[in-house]
């Protein structure tokens, strides 16, 4: 603890219900996390717990149920349209689909120009040009793209006018939300190298969303792990790799594809049972159904997020000294 | 050479090409591949490498205005694919024989329909006999649960649905007929690896269970390695190594290329602060280079790499197109 | 989708659209023939004056096509060639607004159902629900019957119609836009409602608009014709096409060119709009972009 930490943003008890026609789905439940200034906090889950709703809900790109969301001390959730669209110049996100995420009528140049103009934030066509042409370089897109269209271009082409489009109004903070799962391996290695490099240069903090969990190792300096909505676990990157103790987050990890022939014939790790409904849940562990140590004690009552060892939080009464 | 009884699928000197504009993109330039009943076969190439097109080719799913398949015969149960009347195809073959996992979920699923609707669509149009519809409800219910999604889901729309779930009932409209091959196009790449390893494990199963052979497309090598019996990776629309995952993965005789996708990797034993991507991208496919087609990216480019196309050299069932390795003489001579 | 090594050469989707359509012999075919509609419209009374087609003259009726009379004259010796010709006027002055109105009404209750809240939608869909019970041809054969048949009246008919399909089909390409991350996107970085909806929305739905409206002017065009012949639409010394149908009706063995010129213009024009709105749909088709 020898420099001093900033919170950039602090999100208590955020909780997101979606109505649908069985009930109240509650795609993101009582989440609350700090992310001190520069660092990246890596989000990761099942398809479906809701790391992109927390990501949009932070942003109140869908409204929250609850909670409070405060970026540099500022209370979005209760802010007006006028604050928030303000407030979001400071804070971006990159999305997870690098074809549906950009307008296919609009050029690279558009695309990327388009906050400045929406913001009125540059005076002149010059002063916009000049910045896109900037925003194009950081990214490494050569300028003759310019003019080019969307469909024109690879998919590790586009995620970097996503880059460059969020990147556009300088803002302090970026969620990433599954940023190079739709890339393959090498570009994915070269978007990835340009958020590294750019958290260098900018001293930017991402909240890094992914289901992959080598990336996330690779990028992240604490990762969040959710299940069902809720985050049941919380560690430095290395801590959770090397001592990972819900156990869900040790399925997880036992069930990444290696990329050698050392697992091969090991049937793959499966966790068993069906995925839970997040539809009205009952209280209680959410993965208690699959989980091989659930006791009665599990049902009924939610395992609090508490820290059981330095920076390590887990939900889990098996670690809480509840059981 | 093969007793032809078990081969499900043999497709030889596969070319396509897109004519765009006044342009000719080359997508596939010369693919020979194989398939037994049961096998899988892991094609694995960076974006653009013609993966995609190579599917669409098999399916005749192709643009028919842009593309055209210039050369080469796709045997399927013995027919050669490229000659089978339309509507023979589409009532009989397409999605009930040889399914497809479309890459992109929301570009294969109607928004404005129900997802259950959508299977159920798919299981009327390619079942011959009449199914009532309490079985056909049936049959849904069991298909989503079988691709871990609650039946209750099955009255939302695509848009209800996470991204990963949608692609889940993709893998579902395919599974429900039962095909022989199944063509999985990045079939998890918007999934977690616990869904992952659950849907991979399925379709083994369903493999298994059915002896279902199945073509991976995929850039994942971990997937692969788990998966598939056989790799082939690509390159700018060329088969450039092939053979059994064993081989692939160890690393003997490996092409440059197929190095590079092994060093793109993050590791996770051990924390680097940066990734080692391949350098630069691949070639402008209406505009491919002379020679090894990989050269003006390749580590290892030697002068002959620039002029001559490296042909095949053989070891056991590994083959590898690479001048490092003596490049073999001609290309695509068999026997 | 590839490497795009060039920039000189992009197109906008736009131009690409223009440069694909233009590729397509048979849709260029029908746009002539829409734009020689168009030409007819307006330079029609220089080609042969209206006076022409209304004058009667007894002496010359019924005469077959002639150097003087192209398409021959009618019952009461009128040119049957100038009310072709300014009929296209009448059913134009029909389908057009019509259309018009109903695809900028559908694109308005399209958006707001797909943007704003849940009951919106739902109540629409219930509404549509109705409509779409009872046929299109019945609910226009109703209006005409209750207000009567003038011009104006027709719009209208052909309009309550034509609503509940427009609105339909705008509703479903707004659904599909509206999930679209770059909606979402593009509300992260402060575009405001009327941003989205004119910047995005708007312009991306705007083919596809175009492509149902083609289609509707040429379902209109054959409605209208329908509803003239058995008497529910313009009254008949109006030359709308399908009049001139109606009173060709007693002489159709007698005087068939009365009813083969105005049936041909009715079916050139209806198959034109299907051709355009077609080869637009093709130009329009991501999956067939190259
Ligand atoms: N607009 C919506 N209406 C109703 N339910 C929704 C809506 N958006 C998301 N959900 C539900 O909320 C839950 C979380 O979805 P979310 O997209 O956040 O998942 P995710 O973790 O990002 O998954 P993935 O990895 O597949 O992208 C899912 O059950 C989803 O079906
Ligand atoms: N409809 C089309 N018209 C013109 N060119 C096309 C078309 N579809 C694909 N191509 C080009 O053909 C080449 C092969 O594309 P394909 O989609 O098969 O690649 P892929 O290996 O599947 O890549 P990805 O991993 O991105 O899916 C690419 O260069 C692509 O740009
Ligand atoms: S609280 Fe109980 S059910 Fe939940 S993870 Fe811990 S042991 Fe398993
Ligand atoms: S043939 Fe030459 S350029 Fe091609 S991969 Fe081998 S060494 Fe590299
Ligand atoms: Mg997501
Ligand atoms: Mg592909």
């Amino acid at each position: 603890m020898s420099e001093k930490k900033k919170p950039i943003l602090v999100v208590n008890n955020l909780k997101k219900y979606f109505r649908t026609k069985k009930g109240l789905l509650h795609a993101v439940d009582d989440v609350s996390f700090t992310i001190d200034e520069g660092r990246t906090l890596g989000v990761v889950g099942e398809s479906g717990c809701g790391k992109s709703t927390l990501g949009k809900t932070i942003l109140r790109l869908t409204e929250p149920t609850g909670g409070e969301v405060f970026l540099e001390g500022e209370d979005i959730v209760s802010m007006n349209e006028k604050q928030l669209r303000k407030t979001r110049l400071k804070m971006q996100m990159i999305f997870q689909d690098p074809y549906s995420s950009i307008d296919p009528r609009m050029s690279v140049a558009q695309i990327i120009s388009d906050p400045l103009k929406v913001n009125r934030l540059c005076g002149s066509r010059k002063e916009i040009d000049d910045r896109v042409d900037r925003m194009m370089d950081v990214v490494g897109l050569a300028p003759r793209l310019r003019d080019s269209y969307p469909h024109e271009l690879d998919g590790g082409r586009r995620q970097r006018i996503g880059i460059a489009r969020a990147l556009a109004l300088d803002p302090k903070f970026i969620i990433c939300d599954e940023p190079v799962s739709a890339l393959d391996v090498s570009i994915q290695a070269q978007i990835i190298n340009i958020l590294m490099d750019l958290k260098e240069e900018k001293g930017l903090t991402y909240i890094f969303i992914t289901h992959d969990l080598s990336v996330v190792k690779h990028i992240s300096d604490e990762i969040a792990v959710m299940y069902l909505g809720q985050c049941v676990e919380k560690a430095s990157s290395d801590e959770l790799f090397s001592q990972p103790l819900h156990p869900y987050t040790k399925a997880l990890l036992a069930a990444i594809p290696v990329p050698n022939l050392s697992k091969r014939h090991a049937r793959p790790t499966v966790i068993r049972g069906e995925v839970g409904n997040p539809i009205d849940p009952a209280p209680g562990c959410r993965f208690a159904p699959r989980c091989d140590f659930a006791t009665e004690k599990c049902v009924g009552r939610n395992p609090e997020l508490r820290e059981v060892a330095n920076g390590h939080f887990v939900a889990c009464l098996l670690h809480n000294g509840e059981m | 050479m093969n007793t032809s009884n078990n081969m499900l699928l043999k497709v030889e000197n596969l070319q396509v090409v897109y004519k765009a504009r006044r342009e000719t993109v080359y997508a596939v330039n010369g693919v020979s591949l194989s398939l037994k009943k049961g096998e899988t076969l892991g094609l694995v190439g960076e974006t653009g490498a013609g993966k995609t097109t190579t599917a669409y080719a098999i399916l005749r799913v192709l643009p028919d205005r842009t593309a055209k398949v210039v050369n080469g015969t796709i045997e399927f149960e013995g027919k050669n694919l490229l000659e089978v009347p339309e509507n023979l195809m589409r009532h009989g073959i397409r999605g009930e024989k040889i399914a497809i996992i479309f890459q992109d979920p929301m570009s294969a699923l109607n928004p404005i329909m129900k997802v259950g609707d959508q299977i159920a669509e798919a299981l009327k149009f390619h079942n011959k006999e009449e199914l009532s519809p309490e079985k056909i409800e049936e049959q849904v219910d069991r298909t989503l649960e079988l691709v871990g999604i609650q039946k209750e889901r099955k009255y939302d729309f695509p848009h209800q649905l996470s991204g990963g779930m949608k692609q889940r009932v993709v893998i579902a409209i395919a599974l429900v007929c039962e095909p022989v091959l199944i063509i999985a196009d990045e079939p998890t790449t918007a999934l977690d690896v616990t869904i992952q390893a659950q849907v991979l494990a399925m379709i083994d199963e369903l493999r298994e269970k059915l002896g279902t052979a199945m073509i991976l497309i995929t850039h994942d090598l971990g997937i692969v390695a788990q998966m598939c019996d056989n790799v082939a990776i690509m390159y700018a629309g060329e088969i450039i190594e092939i053979g059994s995952v064993e081989e692939i993965y160890s690393g003997k005789m490996q092409h440059p290329y197929t190095t590079g996708l092994f060093g793109s990797l993050p590791d996770l034993e051990k924390k680097t602060d940066r990734l080692y991507p391949i350098e630069g991208l691949m070639p402008d496919p209406t505009d491919l280079p002379t020679g090894c087609k990989f050269n003006p990216r390749c580590p290892r480019c030697m002068d002959i790499c620039r002029e001559v196309q490296p042909g095949f050299s053989v070891e056991g069932t590994h083959r590898v197109a690479c001048h490092l390795y003596g490049g073999g003489t001609g290309r695509e001579t068999d026997e | 989708m590839f490497m795009g090594k060039k920039s000189s050469r992009s197109m906008s989707p736009l131009q690409e659209t223009i440069y694909r359509f233009s590729q397509n012999k048979v849709s260029l075919i029908g746009l002539a023939v829409v734009i020689l509609l168009l030409l007819v419209i307006i330079f029609g009374e220089f080609v042969t004056p209206f006076e022409n087609g209304v004058k009667q003259n007894i002496r010359i009726r019924l005469q077959g096509p002639s150097a003087e009379h192209w398409f021959g004259t009618d019952a009461y010796g009128r040119d049957i060639f100038t009310r072709v010709l300014h009929g296209t006027k009448y059913t134009m002055m029909i389908a057009f607004p019509a259309t018009f109105i109903a695809e900028v009404i559908g694109i308005i209750l399209g958006a707001c159902a797909a943007f704003y809240s849940r009951w919106f939608d739902n109540i629409l869909m219930r509404v549509l629900d109705v409509f779409q019970a009872i046929p299109g041809q019945l609910l226009a054969l109703a209006v005409v019957a209750a207000l009567g048949g003038s011009i104006f009246n027709l719009v209208i008919a052909m309009l309550i119609a034509r609503i509940p399909a427009s609105v339909r089909t705008a509703r479903s390409i707004m659904i599909s836009l509206v999930g679209q991350e770059y909606i979402d996107a593009a509300r992260s970085y402060g575009s405001r409602d009327y941003h989205l909806i004119f910047r995005h929305v708007i312009p991306n739905s705007l083919g596809a608009m175009i492509v149902s409206m083609t289609i509707n002017l040429s379902a209109i065009t054959l409605q209208v014709s329908s509803m003239s012949y058995i008497g529910l639409g313009v009254s008949p010394p109006t030359p709308e096409w399908g009049a001139l149908l109606s009173e060709a009706r007693e002489f159709i063995i007698t005087a068939p060119h009365m009813i083969i010129f105005p049936g041909i213009a009715i079916l050139l024009t209806a198959l034109s709009f299907n051709l355009v709105g077609d080869g637009l749909r093709d130009a329009l088709d991501p999956r067939l972009r190259d």
